[in-house]
C-alpha cells in the first residue's frame, strides 16, 4: 500500500507517539494491560483448564496450593480453590468478565454523558439547566451507593428466575449510569468553548444544521479529555463491579469475576488458604494499576500546558 | 466590473436593531432582586450595499460593526427593523435559499477553521452541505481550482490547518468562502490578525477576486488605513449607530460627523509630515448605559443641549448621510 | 552619541525543542543612549519580543541565551542571577507589556500594587509612598487619582488600565523602559492616548525607552531610531525618518510599500474624486521561514527580489550605509 509508509510515519512522528516512547512507566503499564486484556480475553483458549466445566473438575484437587509450595502440583500454578478450580484459569475468566462488565460501563458512561454534555453545551436554556441539577444531584450521592441502589430496585423489579441472567446487563447499567456525570460536565464545557468559535459559526453560515455541527464540528474537537477520562474510568469502573461483587449484589458465583473470587476466596484467608483470594486481588491490583498509568500519561501528553 | 442592470441594492438593512440580554442567570436575578439587563449592540441601523462595491463598516470594538456582519449573514436573528437580500426580507420563511447567495471570511484564522478537518473538505464543506455537485470527482477538481485561485496548491488539500501560517489559513477560509459561488461576502476583519506583509497580500487577493467574480463585499474593520485602500464607501460605527455613511474619498477628504473626524485624527502619521496626532480626550461610554441624546456628545468638543437631548437623525450632507446636530445646523465647519 | 545605556551584542536566543532548535534571536545588536527612543519592529516571529524579554532576563526555559551580551550601563546583565536580575527589573529597567492586564494583580488595589513597588526600590515612608502612587497616577492622565486609586484592575477600562501599567513602571524610575506593544490591545483613539503619554513621560524623565511594535505607525510617531528585526536577526538600524522614507534593505522596502496609506489626507481640498483607481500594495512573496529553517546566507533571501548568488551563500552583516546600517550585500562593496 503506497499510503502506509506516510501513515507510519505520521504516527512515529506524532507528539503522543514521542511522549510515549520517553516515558518507561507508560511502557511498561502498557505492556501489563495488554498482557492483562489478552489474557482476559483470550481466557478460554489460553486457560490451562476450563474452570465451568463440571466434568473436569475433581473435588480431590481442592485446596491444592500454589506450586512452588510444598504440596503444590505443577499442573496447578497458582493453587486450586474449594471445589477442585484452577485458581489462575478462574482469574483468566473472572478477569474477562470483570474487563467486559467495566469496558461496557465505560461505553455506556460514556455514550451517554458525551451525548448529553454535547446537547446542553450546544442548545443551553433550560435542557441545559435541567440536566446540570440532575447531575449535581447525582454528584451528591457516590458512585457506589448509586450502582447499589440502581442494582436493588431491578432486583426488586424483575422475577426472582430471571436475576442470574440479568445480572451482567444490570450491572454494567448501575455502574454505567453511576459515571456520565463526568463526561457530560467535561464535554458541556469544551463545547461551550468550541461552539463560539469561529468554525462553528462559518458552518452556520455555511447553513449546517445543529445536529450536523455538533457531530461533524464539535465533537471530534472535544474527544481529547472523554479518551482521558474514559482510560481512568475503566479502572474505576472494574473496581465498582469488583466491590458490588464483593459485597456480593454483583455477579453470582456461577459467573465470577474478579470481586466474586475474591470474596468467596476470602472464607478461606484465615484457614490457611490465602492463595484463594489473594492472587484475584493481585490480578485486581495490576489491571487497575496498569490501566490508571496509561490514563495518567494520556492525561499528561495531552495536556499543552505540561508539555 | 460586471455591474448589474438592476439597480436595486443587493443588500438593505431597515433600522436594523438587535439586543442582547446580558442579565445575571434566573436564579441570581430572583435572589438578588436585580432586573433583566439588556445591551443594544444596534442600534437603528440602515444601510444599502450596491452590487458590485465594498462597503466598510468602521469604529472602535464594541462599536457594533461585528454584530451588523452576523446579522446580515443570519448567525444572530435581528431584534427590531428588516434585512433585504435582493429585495427579499431574510425573516421571510422563503429566505433560506438566498442565505446560500451570501458567505463570511472571519478575523481569527486559528479559530476559524477545523482543526480536525483536512483542508479539502473544509472547503469543500459548502459544495457538499449546498448539494452543488454531484460527483466527488468534481468535488475534488472544484476544490484544487478554488485553492489554486487563492494562492495555493492542489496538494495543500490534503493537509491539516495547523500546517499552514496565519495568512495562508486566510486563504483557505476564503476559498471555502468562495466554493459556494456566493455573490456577497462579509469579511470580519479578515486582516487584524496578520502581519502587515501578509495582509497585503490578503488585501490585493480580495481586491483580485472581486474584480474577476464580481463578488460585493461588506469589510468590517477598525483600520482606516486599511479601509481606505479597500473601500468604495465607508460607514462609521459609535456605540451601535451608524454616526456617517460617505464614498470612501469624499469621508477621508472631507469628514463630517465628529467623531469620523477624531477618527481620521487619531490615525498614525506614518508619512511624518509632523502634524501632531490629537489625542481624544474622553473613552468609549458604557454601552449598557448609552448616554441620551447623540451618544457621541460626552466626548464631543461641538455638543451644545440639544445633542445631549435629542437624538440626531441620518440627513444627507452633500453625498454623505450624517446623523449629527451641528452638522445639519451648520455649527461644523469644513 | 554618548555612551550607549544598554548595549546588546550579537545576541543569540535559542529554544530547543523536539524538532529542533529554534533559533528565535540570532546575532542581534542594538544600543540605546539614555533618554532615546529606540523603536524595534518586525512581524510575529521576527525575535523582537524575545529579544526585549532577554534583556529583562525573562527569557522562559528551556529557552536561553546561547550567546552574545547584554550590557546596562556598562555592566553585563545576561549573567546575573535570578534574585539580582529581580532587583535590576523594576527598579532599573520598567517593562511594560501588551496585555494591562496580566501586569497587575487582580486581587490588590492600584495603590497596593503602586506603593508596594515603590517601597520595595526606593528608601521611602510608607506615605510619601502613597503621595507618590498619587502624584504618578495623577501623571499618566487618570482624572481624580485621590477617587481611584483604591480601585481593584478590574474597575479601570482598557486604556485606564495601561496607564496604570506605566505609572507602575515608572515608580522607581527606572532609566530604561522596555515596551512590548504598549498600544495592540486598545483602540485607536486610546492608542494616540497611550503613545503621547509615553513620548512625554520619557522626555520628562529622560527615561529610555525601547519600543517593540508590529505597528509602524506607532514607530513613526515615538521613536527616534528604529530596527527592523527579521527572522531573529537585524535588517536595518537608523534614524526613524530615514527607514520609513528612504528604506535600503528590500525587506525594509517591501514593508514600507504593504502597509495601506489614507488615500487622501484628511483635508486635502478636492481630492475626493470620482473614478477610484485601486493601486494594488506592494507585496512580498512567501512567509516568513520557520524559526527551525533558517535559509543559508541572508535569510530574507528566497523572499528577496533583488538576490544573487553571494545571498544564497554568506549571511550579510550590519554596514553603514549613509545614516542607517543595513545587512545586506546589496551595500557590501560601498565605502564605509
Amino acid at each position: 500500500m503506497a499510503v502506509a509508509p506516510g501513515w507510519w510515519r505520521r504516527a512515529w512522528d506524532h507528539d503522543l507517539a514521542w511522549s510515549f516512547r520517553r516515558s518507561p512507566v507508560t511502557i511498561v503499564a502498557t505492556l501489563l494491560t495488554l498482557a492483562c486484556f489478552g489474557g482476559a480475553a483470550f481466557a478460554p483458549w489460553l486457560a490451562p483448564h476450563n474452570p465451568f466445566d463440571l466434568a473436569t473438575l475433581n473435588l480431590g484437587d481442592a485446596f491444592a496450593p500454589p506450586a512452588w509450595i510444598e504440596g503444590g502440583q505443577p499442573r496447578f500454578v497458582l493453587g486450586t480453590d474449594d471445589q477442585g478450580r484452577d485458581v489462575l484459569s478462574t482469574i483468566m475468566h473472572g478477569a474477562r468478565i470483570s474487563l467486559g462488565v467495566g469496558l461496557a460501563a465505560v461505553a455506556f458512561s460514556a455514550l451517554l454523558g458525551v451525548s448529553l454534555g454535547l446537547l446542553c453545551g450546544y442548545v443551553g436554556g433550560r435542557l441545559d439547566a435541567f440536566v446540570m441539577r440532575v447531575a449535581d444531584i447525582q454528584l451528591s450521592f457516590p458512585a457506589i451507593l448509586i450502582a447499589l441502589l440502581v442494582d436493588g430496585v431491578a432486583r426488586v423489579a424483575l422475577p426472582r428466575e430471571t436475576h442470574d441472567s440479568i445480572a451482567i446487563p444490570v450491572l454494567i447499567f448501575s455502574i454505567g449510569i453511576s459515571g456520565w456525570v463526568q463526561y457530560a460536565r467535561t464535554v458541556r464545557g469544551s463545547t461551550l468553548v468550541e461552539k463560539n468559535r469561529e468554525y462553528v459559526q462559518a458552518a452556520r453560515v455555511i447553513g449546517r444544521g445543529p445536529v450536523a455541527i455538533m457531530v461533524h464540528h464539535v465533537l471530534p474537537n472535544v474527544m481529547g479529555p472523554v479518551l482521558v477520562i474514559g482510560t481512568i474510568h475503566i479502572g474505576t469502573a472494574i473496581i465498582t463491579e469488583a466491590t458490588l461483587s464483593f459485597l456480593g449484589v454483583g455477579l453470582p458465583p456461577t459467573q465470577p469475576s474478579l470481586g466474586t473470587l475474591i470474596r468467596v476466596g476470602n472464607d478461606f484467608l484465615f484457614s490457611g488458604e490465602w492463595w484463594i483470594t489473594v492472587f484475584p486481588g493481585l490480578a485486581l491490583i495490576v489491571l487497575v494499576l496498569s490501566v490508571n498509568l496509561l490514563g495518567d500519561w494520556l492525561r499528561d501528553a495531552l495536556n499543552p500546558k505540561l508539555r | 466590473m460586471p455591474i448589474d442592470r438592476d439597480n436595486r441594492p443587493l443588500v438593505r438593512l431597515i433600522a436594523v436593531g438587535r439586543d442582547f440580554d446580558v442579565s445575571r442567570p434566573w436564579l441570581n436575578r430572583v435572589l438578588e432582586g436585580a432586573p433583566r439587563q439588556l445591551l443594544r449592540a444596534v442600534d437603528g441601523v440602515s444601510l444599502e450595499v450596491q452590487r458590485g462595491e465594498t462597503l466598510a463598516l468602521v469604529g472602535e470594538s464594541g462599536c457594533g460593526k461585528s454584530t451588523v456582519a452576523r446579522l446580515i449573514v443570519g448567525l444572530y436573528p435581528a431584534s427590531q427593523g428588516r434585512i433585504e437580500f435582493d429585495g427579499v426580507d431574510l425573516a421571510s420563511p422563503g429566505a433560506f435559499a438566498l442565505r446560500r447567495r451570501m458567505q463570511m471570511i472571519f478575523q481569527d484564522p486559528y479559530a476559524s477553521l477545523n482543526p480536525r478537518w483536512r483542508v479539502r473538505d473544509i472547503v469543500a464543506e459548502p459544495i457538499r452541505v449546498l448539494k452543488l455537485m454531484a460527483s466527488e470527482r468534481e468535488v475534488a477538481a472544484r476544490v484544487a481550482e478554488l485553492l489554486q485561485q487563492v494562492g495555493l496548491v492542489a496538494d495543500d488539500g490534503e493537509k491539516y490547518p495547523h500546517e499552514f501560517s496565519g495568512g495562508q489559513r486566510q486563504r483557505i477560509s476564503i476559498a471555502r468562502a468562495l466554493s459556494g459561488n456566493p455573490e456577497f461576502l462579509v469579511c470580519d476583519e479578515p486582516t487584524s490578525a496578520l502581519d502587515v506583509s501578509v495582509q497585503a497580500q490578503i488585501l490585493n487577493l480580495m481586491t483580485d477576486l472581486q474584480q474577476r467574480l464580481g463578488l460585493t463585499y461588506l469589510f468590517i474593520s477598525h483600520n482606516l488605513a486599511v479601509v481606505s485602500h479597500i473601500a468604495d464607501r465607508v460607514g462609521v460605527m459609535y456605540l451601535g449607530r451608524l454616526v456617517e455613511t460617505a464614498a470612501a474619498d469624499d469621508l477621508f477628504a472631507r469628514p463630517r460627523h465628529p467623531y469620523t473626524r477624531m477618527l481620521l485624527d487619531a490615525i498614525p502619521d506614518l508619512e511624518m509630515t509632523g502634524k501632531p496626532r490629537t489625542p481624544v480626550a474622553g473613552e468609549v461610554p458604557n454601552p449598557l448605559d448609552p448616554p441620551a441624546g447623540c451618544a457621541f456628545h460626552p466626548r464631543c468638543p461641538h455638543a451644545n443641549e440639544r445633542c445631549r437631548s435629542e437624538r440626531p437623525q441620518a440627513i444627507a450632507s452633500g453625498s454623505a448621510l450624517v446623523a449629527c446636530h451641528a452638522v445639519t445646523e451648520g455649527r461644523l465647519q469644513d | 552619541m554618548s555612551a550607549p545605556l544598554l548595549e546588546v551584542r550579537d545576541l543569540r536566543v535559542e529554544f530547543p525543542t523536539r524538532r529542533g532548535t529554534l533559533v528565535a534571536v540570532d546575532g542581534a545588536s542594538l544600543a540605546i543612549a539614555p533618554g532615546e527612543v529606540l523603536g524595534v519592529v518586525g512581524e510575529s516571529g521576527a525575535g523582537k519580543s524575545i529579544t526585549g524579554m532577554a534583556i529583562i532576563g525573562l527569557i522562559e526555559p528551556p529557552g536561553r541565551i546561547a550567546a552574545g551580551e547584554i550590557r546596562f550601563e556598562g555592566e553585563r546583565i545576561d549573567r546575573l542571577p535570578y534574585e539580582q536580575m529581580r532587583r535590576i527589573r523594576g527598579r532599573r529597567i520598567g517593562a511594560i507589556f501588551q496585555d494591562p492586564l496580566t501586569s497587575l494583580n487582580p486581587l490588590f488595589t492600584v495603590g497596593e500594587q503602586l506603593t508596594e513597588t515603590i517601597l520595595a526600590h526606593l528608601e521611602v515612608t510608607p506615605a510619601a509612598a502613597r503621595a507618590r502612587a498619587l502624584a504618578l497616577l495623577a501623571e499618566v492622565g487618570i482624572p481624580a487619582p485621590e477617587g481611584r486609586i483604591d480601585h481593584y484592575p478590574h474597575q479601570f477600562s482598557g486604556g485606564m488600565r495601561q496607564r496604570v501599567v506605566i505609572a507602575l513602571a515608572l515608580a522607581a524610575e527606572p532609566r530604561l523602559i522596555i515596551a512590548d506593544e504598549p498600544t495592540t490591545a486598545l483602540d485607536v483613539s486610546i492608542q494616540a492616548q497611550i503613545i503621547a503619554l509615553l513620548k512625554r513621560l520619557a522626555r520628562d524623565h529622560g527615561t529610555a525607552v525601547m519600543l517593540i511594535t508590529h505597528d509602524m505607525g506607532v514607530i513613526a510617531e515615538t521613536a527616534d531610531r528604529v530596527a527592523v528585526m527579521y527572522a531573529g536577526r537585524i535588517a536595518e538600524v537608523g534614524p526613524v525618518r530615514e527607514v520609513i522614507h528612504a528604506p535600503r534593505h528590500p525587506y525594509t522596502t517591501g514593508l514600507m510599500g504593504s502597509i495601506p496609506k489614507v488615500a487622501a489626507p484628511h483635508g486635502a481640498p478636492g481630492a475626493a474624486s470620482a473614478g477610484r483607481k485601486r493601486v494594488p500594495l506592494a507585496q512580498i512573496e512567501g512567509a516568513m521561514p520557520r524559526l527551525n529553517a533558517i535559509p543559508q546566507g541572508c535569510a530574507f533571501n528566497p523572499r528577496c527580489p533583488r538576490r544573487f548568488d553571494r545571498c544564497l551563500t554568506e549571511r550579510p552583516e550590519l554596514v553603514a550605509v549613509g545614516t542607517n546600517h543595513v545587512a545586506c550585500w546589496l551595500y557590501a562593496d560601498r565605502p564605509r
